[in-house]
C-alpha cells in the first residue's frame, strides 16, 4: 500500500515537473549571493541585512544565503562571478561601485559593466575627509593651505587602491591642484587607525565608520552632492570650495551575470527594491549605522554607465 | 570593581547554555584545520543576528576563547596546528604525544591556556584606558620592527641547521610576495589564475603541516611500521596542575608577552605563541630540551596565545581598532548589534560590555573543564590506525582549505605546497620557518611600504623608521635577538666539540 502511494507521488511529481516551463517556477530553491569580501566586513554584513526578508512570499519567496569569495581586493570573487557563476538566477553577486568598475578599467579583469546585469541598489556610503582630533586643521581650506606650503607632505590614508576612498583622493587632488600623498592601507579599518593615531595627516574613509568614531576624529567634509543625515553639520567638498562630485560614493547592490534569462532578471528587478525597503530590514540598516539608498534596476544601469565614462577619464593617466 | 555587578546577567540558564555550547563547539572547531578562531567567529556572526546583543557577544566571546585553545589539540595529537596561533605548541606538544604523553601535554595546554586567558581578561578589566593609548602608538614602522623581531627567530626554530632554517624562512618570505602588491595593487608572481589571491596564511599552514603528515602516515602504513602508542600518559590532574604552576617563569613570560602582543593592532596569536616560545627558551634552564617535548614550551606558547584574547579587545572596544585578526571580525559582530565601539562604550552600553567581559572569565573556566575532560579521551585519537588517520586528515585538510575563501585554487595550492614540504622534510627542512616566513613576510612588506611612503612624505624614510621610543626599543630587541642567537649556537657547538 505504502509503496504504491510513494510511486504514485513520484509519478505525479515527475509529471508536474514536465508540464511546467522551467522559468515559471523561479525561484524554487534558495538563492546565493556572492560577496567578494570576507565575512564580518561592511559589505558582507550589509548584504546579509539587505537580503534578510527575501523569504517572504510577496518578496522573492526564497531565502538568500551568502557565499564569501574574498581575495585580491575583490578581484578574485568578481572574476569568478563573471566567468563561472551559474546564469540561472540562483547565484547573484554583490557589487561595490566604484571599486569593480575602476578595477575593470585599470586591470585585466574578467568582469566589466558589459557582462554584468544590475538588479537593484541597497546602500550608498559616501567618503568623508577626516583628520585626527588633535589635528591643527579644522577646515578643508586650512588643510589645503598647509599642503600648498609643504608639497607632498600631506598624507591621506584610504582603504587601498582603486576603491571609493582612492577615487575621492584622486578627485580631491585634481580639483584642488594640491600636491598630496595617498597612503593605501590594507582596508578601511586600518586606514581609519592611521588617522586616529596621527600616522597620516588626514584620510578619506567611510561616512558610516567615521560618524561612529566622531570622538576620535574631526570630519571636515563629505564627498557627495548633498550633506548627509548622519552628519548635518558637515559641509560637502563643493561647499568647501573644492569641485568634487559623488563619484566616489560606495554604492552596494545586487547583480547577476549576463546571460541570465530576461524573465528572471525582470522578476528579481521587480521584487528586490521592495525587499530592501522592507520595514525590519530598514530598521536593522539604521541601527547598524549603514546608510541606505534603494535604487531600481534602471537607476543603477544609468549610474553604472555614468561612472564607467567618468572613471575611464579620471584613471586614464594611472594605468 | 564594576565588573562584579554584571555576573548576574551571565548566570541565566540561556547564557550558560550558550557558553557551554559555544565553548564545546569552539574547542572542536578550533581543533579542525582551516577553522581558525577568525574563521569560526566569522561563520558564527550571522547566527547571532536574531539574538539580543549581549547574548550574541557571549556566544562569540566563548567561541573566540575556546577555538584558540582547541587548536592545540590537533597540534599535539597529529602535529597539525588548528590555527597559526598553535604552531609553537606543535613543536614540543607532538613530541610529547609521540613519547606516549599526549594526555599530559593536553593537560598542560589547557591549564596554561586558562591561566593566560584569565590574566588577559583581567588586563582588559583593569588597564583598558592606559593600554588603549599605548596601542595607538604602534604604527606602520613599529609593526615593521615587530615583524622583523619575529624574523630574527625564524632560523633557530625547529631546524637541523641554521642554514636550512634560513632557507626555509626565505622560501616562506617568497611565498608571501605572491599576489597583490600591498600598496599599488598590481599582481606579482601570478603565473596562473590559481595564484591570483596569493597564498593565504591558513592555506599555507594546512598544506605545510597536514599534507606531509598524510604522506608520512601512508608511508608508515605501507612499510608496516604502524606505530602503536601503548600509553597516552599517566598524569593525574593534580600532578598536571602542580607541574604547570611550578613553571612560573614560562607561565608569566607567556601571559605577559601574549598580553602585550594582544594590544598591538593586527598582530595576534600567531605571533604571540612563537615569540613567547622563543623568549621562554632563552631564559629556561631546560633550554636543551626545547623541541624534544619540553612542558615549559607548551606552557609558554599556550598561555601566550590565550592571554592575547582579552587585551586584543582593548583597542577594539575603546578605539574601534582590532588588536588581532579575530578581533577584526568581532568588530563586525559588534556593529551588527548596533554596539559602536568608542571611549564611551563603558558608559553608553555598560550592561552589554561588562556582561560580555564577565562571560569571557566564565568561558575560560568552561574551556578548562571541557578541555581537561576531552584530554581523557585523547587515547582514542592516538589509537586510530595510520591509514584511517591519513584519510581523516586529508579530508579535513581539503574541506578546511576550501572553506576559508570558498576557492578551489586554495586546495591546489595547499596540495602542492604540502607535497613539496613532504620531500623537504626528508631533507631535514621544517615547516615552521616556512609558515612563519609566510605570516611575517606579508606583514613586513606591507608595513615597510606604508612606512616608507609616510616617511618620504615627512622628509626622510630612514629617520621615520629609526625614531620614536618604541622603534628604538624594538630595534634593540632585534639586535639582541640576533646576537643571542649567534652566541648560543657558538656555545652549544663548543660543548659538542
Amino acid at each position: 500500500m505504502k509503496i504504491v502511494n510513494i510511486t504514485k507521488l513520484a509519478l505525479l511529481a515527475i509529471a508536474s515537473l514536465m508540464l511546467m516551463p522551467a522559468q515559471a517556477d523561479y525561484p524554487e530553491k534558495p538563492i546565493g549571493v556572492m560577496v567578494a569580501y570576507g565575512p564580518g566586513g561592511a559589505t558582507d554584513f550589509q548584504a546579509r541585512i539587505a537580503t534578510l526578508a527575501s523569504g517572504k512570499a510577496d518578496l522573492i519567496g526564497q531565502p538568500i544565503y551568502i557565499l564569501n569569495k574574498p581575495g585580491a581586493g575583490g578581484r578574485t570573487g568578481w572574476n569568478w562571478f563573471a566567468s563561472e557563476a551559474s546564469q540561472d538566477g540562483y547565484m547573484l553577486g554583490a557589487y561595490n561601485v566604484p571599486h569593480f568598475i575602476a578595477q575593470s578599467i585599470v586591470f585585466d579583469t574578467k568582469y566589466n559593466i558589459d557582462n554584468l546585469e544590475p538588479i537593484g541598489n541597497w546602500g550608498a556610503d559616501p567618503a568623508v575627509l577626516i583628520v585626527g582630533k588633535d589635528s591643527p586643521f579644522n577646515t578643508v581650506g586650512e588643510l589645503l593651505a598647509h599642503a600648498e606650503a609643504n608639497p607632498g607632505a600631506v598624507t591621506i590614508s584610504g582603504a587601498g587602491k582603486f576603491v571609493g576612498h582612492h577615487i575621492a583622493f584622486l578627485q580631491f587632488a585634481k580639483a584642488s591642484g594640491a600636491n598630496l600623498t595617498y597612503i593605501p592601507a590594507s582596508g578601511g579599518v586600518d586606514a581609519l587607525r592611521m588617522v586616529k593615531a596621527g600616522e597620516t595627516v588626514a584620510g578619506f574613509n567611510n561616512l558610516s565608520d567615521s560618524a561612529r568614531s566622531a570622538a576620535d576624529l574631526k570630519i571636515l567634509a563629505v564627498a557627495d552632492l548633498t550633506r548627509h543625515d548622519y552628519l548635518p553639520d558637515v559641509p560637502t567638498l563643493m561647499e568647501s570650495g573644492v569641485d568634487v562630485d559623488d563619484s566616489s560614493v560606495n554604492f552596494r547592490g545586487l547583480m547577476v551575470p549576463s546571460g541570465t534569462p530576461q524573465d528572471v532578471v525582470d522578476y528579481l528587478a521587480s521584487k528586490v527594491p521592495a525587499m530592501f525597503n522592507e520595514k525590519k530590514t530598514q530598521g536593522k540598516m539604521k541601527s547598524t549605522n549603514s546608510p541606505s539608498r534603494v535604487m531600481s534596476r534602471d537607476e543603477v544601469i544609468a549610474m553604472w554607465n555614468e561612472r564607467q565614462a567618468y572613471l575611464t577619464e579620471l584613471l586614464a593617466g594611472l594605468k | 570593581m564594576e565588573f562584579l555587578n554584571y555576573f548576574d546577567n551571565v548566570f541565566t540558564v540561556y547564557h550558560i547554555a550558550l557558553l557551554v555550547g559555544g565553548t564545546f563547539a569552539g574547542i572542536i572547531l578550533g581543533a579542525l584545520p582551516g577553522l581558525s578562531p577568525t574563521m569560526s567567529v566569522a561563520l558564527l556572526i550571522p547566527f547571532t543576528f536574531h539574538m539580543k546583543p549581549e547574548s550574541g557577544l557571549i556566544l562569540l566571546g566563548a567561541m573566540y576563547t575556546a577555538t584558540v585553545a582547541g587548536g592545540a589539540i590537533s597540534a599535539i595529537l597529529v602535529n597539525v596546528p588548528g590555527a597559526p596561533a598553535n604552531i609553537a605548541t606543535a613543536l614540543d606538544g607532538h613530541k610529547m604525544a609521540q613519547s606516549g604523553k599526549a594526555k599530559n601535554a593536553l593537560h598542560y595546554c589547557f591549564i596554561s591556556s586558562f591561566v593566560g586567558g584569565v590574566f588577559g581578561v583581567f588586563i582588559l578589566i583593569f588597564f583598558t584606558p592606559p593600554l588603549a593609548a599605548l596601542s595607538l602608538k604602534f604604527m606602520s614602522t613599529e609593526l615593521f620592527w615587530v615583524a622583523i623581531l619575529g624574523i630574527t627567530i625564524i632560523a633557530t626554530l625547529d631546524s637541523k641547521s641554521v642554514i636550512k632554517g634560513l632557507l626555509s624562512g626565505l622560501f616562506g618570505l617568497m611565498l608571501a610576495t605572491i599576489g597583490e602588491h600591498p600598496t599599488n595593487a598590481v599582481e606579482r608572481f601570478v603565473f596562473t589564475d590559481h595564484l591570483e589571491s596569493g597564498v593565504h596564511i591558513v592555506v599555507g599552514l594546512i598544506g605545510l603541516f597536514a599534507m606531509p603528515q598524510v604522506w608520512n602516515l601512508l608511508e608508515n602504513f605501507y612499510a608496516k611500521k604502524n606505530q602503536v602508542f601503548s600509553a597516552t600518559g599517566d598524569a593525574t590532574l593534580i600532578q598536571s596542575f602542580r607541574l604547570v604552576f611550578s613553571k612560573i617563569k614560562a607561565l608569566s613570560i607567556g601571559s605577559i608577552i601574549g598580553s602585550i602582543i594582544g594590544i598591538i593592532p593586527g598582530a595576534g596569536g600567531q605571533i604571540a605563541g612563537i615569540v613567547a616560545y622563543d623568549q621562554s627558551k632563552k631564559v629556561s634552564s631546560n633550554r636543551e630540551n626545547y623541541g624534544k617535548g619540553e612542558p615549559e614550551a607548551i606552557i609558554a606558547a599556550e598561555s601566550a596565545n590565550n592571554s592575547m584574547v582579552g587585551p586584543s579587545l582593548i583597542p577594539l572596544l575603546t578605539l574601534s581598532i582590532p588588536g588581532s585578526p579575530t578581533a577584526a571580525v568581532l568588530l563586525g559582530g559588534l556593529l551588527i548589534h548596533g554596539i559602536f565601539p568608542g571611549h564611551d562604550i563603558f558608559t553608553k552600553n555598560p550592561e552589554v560590555v561588562w556582561t560580555f567581559i564577565d562571560s569571557l572569565i566564565i568561558a575560560q573556566i568552561l574551556m578548562l573543564i571541557i578541555g581537561l575532560f576531552l584530554s581523557r579521551h585523547s587515547k582514542w585519537i592516538m589509537k586510530v590506525p595510520d591509514n584511517y588517520m591519513a584519510v581523516g586528515i586529508l579530508l579535513l585538510a581539503v574541506f578546511g582549505t576550501y572553506s576559508i575563501q570558498n576557492n578551489y585554487s586554495d586546495v591546489l595550492i595547499m596540495f602542492t605546497l604540502g607535497t613539496l614540504m613532504y620531500f623537504g622534510s626528508k631533507a631535514g627542512f621544517s615547516p615552521v620557518p616556512v609558515v612563519l616566513g609566510l605570516i611575517l613576510g606579508t606583514m613586513t612588506e606591507e608595513k615597510f611600504l606604508l612606512g616608507n611612503l609616510i616617511g618620504n612624505a615627512k622628509g626622510s624614510a630612514f629617520q621615520h623608521f629609526t625614531s620614536g621610543t618604541i622603534n628604538i626599543v624594538l630595534i634593540s630587541l632585534c639586535i639582541a635577538s640576533i646576537v643571542y642567537g649567534v652566541y648560543s649556537s657558538r656555545k652549544s657547538k663548543k660543548i659538542k666539540a
